[in-house]
C-alpha cells in the first residue's frame, strides 16, 4: 500500500509581485526545446527553467519536496514531460488552486499526487517557501507546520485507485480482471 | 432531464453503447471507460508512446492497427537529429505493427484526420496533440493526452474519462460584415478568460455560429483549449458534414452554466502577450511596429484563411522590414492554394510559403521569434517563450494581412 499522507518541504511558486503564479503552462514547466527527450533521468534538470524567477528550481529542489501554485497549473500542451520532470526530481506532490485538464490526467496516470485546493487564493498568503506541509490524499487535509489545517479536495476515486496501483498501466491490469 | 452532446456521445461509446444495446446514461462527474474509435500519436510524444508501449506491452500487437495512426506535423521535415531519430523510431515501430504513418509531408494531424475521413461526426479520437479538440468542429470528441495515456489507448482501444459538465455559450446578434471566425473566437476568449471553461465541455449556439464554415468552426473549436475547456461543439444546423443527429443535445439538457454574449458589435480583436486570453480591440494597439508575421497553425491554417489574405495583398508588397511566413495546414490546403493562384499572390507579395505543418508552435517547423521581435500571428498561443523569445500578438488572418502591408499592427480597412 502506498502512503496516502505525506509530509515535505514546500516551494510556493510566486511571481515578481509576490502573488501565487496562475496559468503556469507546460512550456514554462518543461520548455518545448527539450521535447525530444524520452528518458526520465534527463528531464529533471529542465524543470521550470522557462518560469520567470524560478529558472534554477531544479538545482534547489530536493526529493520529497512539495510545490504550491495558483490557478490553472499545467495549462497548455499534452506533453507528459511536464509531469515527468517533477517525478524525475522526486517531487512528492503539487498543490494548486486548479489544474489544466490534460495535465491533471497525465499526473494521475503516472501516479504523481495533485491536490486541488479551490480556496487557496484565500489562504495562500500564509504559506511560505520552506514551510513543512502535510497532505492527506484521502481526506484532503493540508497542514501547515503541523498546525493550521486547511481543507483541500481529496483524491477522486479513480485518482486514488491509479495512485495505489502505481500508474495507469498497473491500474489497467486490475481494472481488466 | 435531457442530455448534452458530450453525454450522448460518451454514452454511445461505453461498452453498452457500442454493443448496440441502449446506452446507459452518463452524468457529469461519472468516471467511465470510453471506447476510442481512433488513437494517434504525432512526432512530439510519439517516441515516448513507443517507449512506454514497449516497456509495458513488449512486442504484442496494438488493439487495432487499422484505427491507429501516426501523424507527423511539428518538426517536418526534421531540423535536428534528435527529432529525426524520434520520427524514425515511430516509423520503424509502426511498420512492425502495421500502423499507417501520415509522414512529414502530410500536414497537421487533426486537419488530416478530418480531410481524409479518419474521423466522422460522433466519433472519439485521441492523440498527443492538445488541440485535438479541434474535432469538436465536426461534432466528434477529440482529446489530447500524454504519452502514457496514448500507449494505453493503443493497446486497449479505450481510456478512462471523467464525464465533464457542459456549459452553454449563446452568442446573440449578428456581427456587421465583414467579420472573421477568429475575432468571434477572441471575443469568447475575452469573456471566458484562460480558465472560464476549465474542465468543461462547451456548446456554442447562435446565428454567428450557424454562419461559420468548417474552417471557422475549426478556429473556434481549437481555442477552447485556451479557455481551459475539454472540448467545444459549435451546434450548427448548417454544418457540413452534418452533426450526428442522434447526438444533438436535448432542449432540456442540464448545463453547469449558461453564458450569453452579444456579438452584434464585434470588432477586430487581438490577444496581446502574455497569454491568449489577454484580448483587446485591435484599435488599442494599432500602430505598434511589427517585425514579422505568421499565417497558419491548426487554428487558422485553412485555404479560406489564406484566400482572405490573398484578397487583401493581391498586387501589393508587404512592408520592406517585415518577414512573413505562410504555413498551410495540410497538403490538400497547399494544393488548393496552388490551383487557385493564392500561393502565387502570396509569393509575389513577399511571403515565404512553406510546406504544410504546425509552423512555429513548440519550436517546431519554422518561424521562431528572437528577443525583442514583435510578431503578429494567427497561431493559437502566445505564452512567454512559446514561439520564441519575442512578443507574439494573436489575431485574424485579415488583421495580420493588413498589418503585414503596413509594417505595424493595423485595423483592417473596410470597403465602403
Amino acid at each position: 500500500m502506498k502512503a496516502t499522507q505525506i509530509t515535505g518541504r514546500l516551494w510556493v511558486l510566486r511571481d515578481a509581485e509576490g502573488n501565487l503564479y496562475n496559468d503556469i503552462d507546460t512550456d514554462m514547466i518543461f520548455h518545448n526545446r527539450y521535447l525530444h527527450i524520452t528518458a526520465l533521468a534527463q528531464m529533471g534538470q529542465y524543470t521550470l527553467d522557462n518560469l520567470k524567477g524560478w529558472e534554477d528550481f531544479a538545482l534547489r529542489a530536493q526529493a520529497g519536496d512539495l510545490i504550491m501554485a495558483g490557478r490553472n497549473f499545467g495549462s497548455g500542451s499534452s506533453r507528459q514531460q511536464a509531469v515527468d520532470c517533477f517525478r524525475a526530481l522526486g517531487i512528492a506532490a503539487i498543490i494548486a488552486e486548479s489544474f489544466g485538464a490534460i495535465y491533471k490526467r497525465n499526473a494521475i496516470n503516472s501516479g504523481l499526487p495533485l491536490i486541488a485546493f479551490p480556496e487557496l487564493s484565500k489562504y495562500g498568503v500564509r504559506f511560505q517557501t520552506g514551510d513543512t506541509v502535510t497532505v492527506n490524499f484521502v481526506t484532503g487535509d493540508v497542514l501547515r507546520n503541523s498546525a493550521e489545517p486547511f481543507q483541500a479536495q481529496p483524491f477522486s476515486k479513480v485518482q486514488l485507485a491509479i495512485y495505489e496501483a502505481g500508474d495507469l498501466f498497473e491500474y489497467g491490469k486490475t481494472a481488466e480482471s | 432531464m435531457g442530455k448534452t452532446m458530450i453525454q450522448k456521445l460518451f454514452a454511445a461509446h461505453t461498452e453498452q453503447g457500442t454493443s448496440g444495446a441502449p446506452a446507459a446514461p452518463v452524468e457529469p462527474g461519472d468516471i467511465i471507460w470510453l471506447d476510442l474509435d481512433v488513437r494517434t500519436a504525432r512526432d512530439f510524444g510519439g517516441a515516448n508512446v513507443v517507449q512506454n508501449y514497449r516497456e509495458h506491452y513488449g512486442d504484442t500487437p496494438v488493439a487495432d492497427p487499422a484505427r491507429t495512426f501516426f501523424t507527423f506535423d511539428l518538426v517536418v521535415p526534421p531540423s535536428s537529429i534528435p527529432y529525426a531519430n524520434n520520427q524514425q523510431i515511430c516509423r520503424e515501430w509502426a511498420r512492425a505493427q502495421g500502423i499507417k504513418v501520415y509522414d512529414v509531408n502530410a500536414g497537421i494531424g487533426s486537419h488530416v484526420a478530418i480531410e481524409e475521413g479518419l474521423v466522422r461526426p460522433g466519433d472519439t479520437f485521441v492523440g498527443t496533440d492538445s488541440h485535438l479538440n479541434i474535432l469538436g468542429a465536426i461534432g466528434a470528441f477529440g482529446q489530447g493526452m500524454g504519452d502514457q495515456d496514448i500507449a494505453f489507448a493503443f493497446k486497449t482501444g479505450r481510456t478512462w474519462f471523467e464525464v465533464p459538465p457542459t456549459m452553454k455559450v449563446v452568442l446573440h446578434g449578428t456581427p456587421r460584415e465583414p467579420w472573421t471566425a477568429r475575432d468571434l473566437t477572441l471575443a469568447v476568449l475575452q469573456r471566458l478568460g484562460s480558465d472560464g471553461a476549465l474542465g468543461r465541455a462547451v456548446e456554442f449556439y447562435g446565428p454567428a455560429i450557424e454562419a461559420l464554415d468548417l474552417a471557422g468552426r475549426i478556429t473556434l473549436a481549437s481555442q477552447v483549449t485556451e479557455m481551459g475547456g475539454i472540448i467545444g461543439f459549435p451546434i450548427s444546423q448548417t454544418a457540413h458534414p452534418p452533426l450526428n443527429p442522434a447526438l444533438l443535445p436535448d432542449p432540456d439538457a442540464g448545463y453547469a452554466e449558461t453564458l450569453n454574449l452579444d456579438v452584434s458589435g464585434l470588432e477586430p480583436l487581438i490577444a496581446c502577450p502574455p497569454n491568449p486570453a489577454n484580448v483587446h480591440p485591435v484599435r488599442e494597439v494599432a500602430g505598434k511596429r511589427i517585425d514579422s508575421v505568421f499565417l497558419g497553425s491548426c487554428t487558422n491554417g485553412r485555404f479560406e484563411d489564406f484566400a482572405a489574405v490573398a484578397e487583401i495583398v493581391k498586387g501589393k508588397r508587404i512592408a520592406a522590414h517585415v518577414m512573413a511566413t505562410v504555413v498551410p495546414a495540410t497538403r490538400r490546403v497547399y494544393a488548393q492554394m496552388l490551383a487557385s493562384g493564392v500561393l502565387e499572390i502570396l509569393f509575389e507579395a513577399g511571403f515565404i510559403v512553406s510546406n504544410p505543418g504546425c509552423g512555429g508552435c513548440a519550436s517546431g517547423h519554422l518561424g521562431m521569434t528572437g528577443k525583442g521581435e514583435v510578431q503578429i500571428s494567427t497561431s493559437n498561443r502566445n505564452f512567454p517563450g512559446k514561439q520564441g523569445a519575442g512578443q507574439t500578438y494573436l489575431a485574424s488572418p485579415v488583421t495580420a494581412a493588413w498589418s503585414a502591408l503596413a509594417g505595424e499592427i493595423t485595423l483592417p480597412e473596410v470597403k465602403a
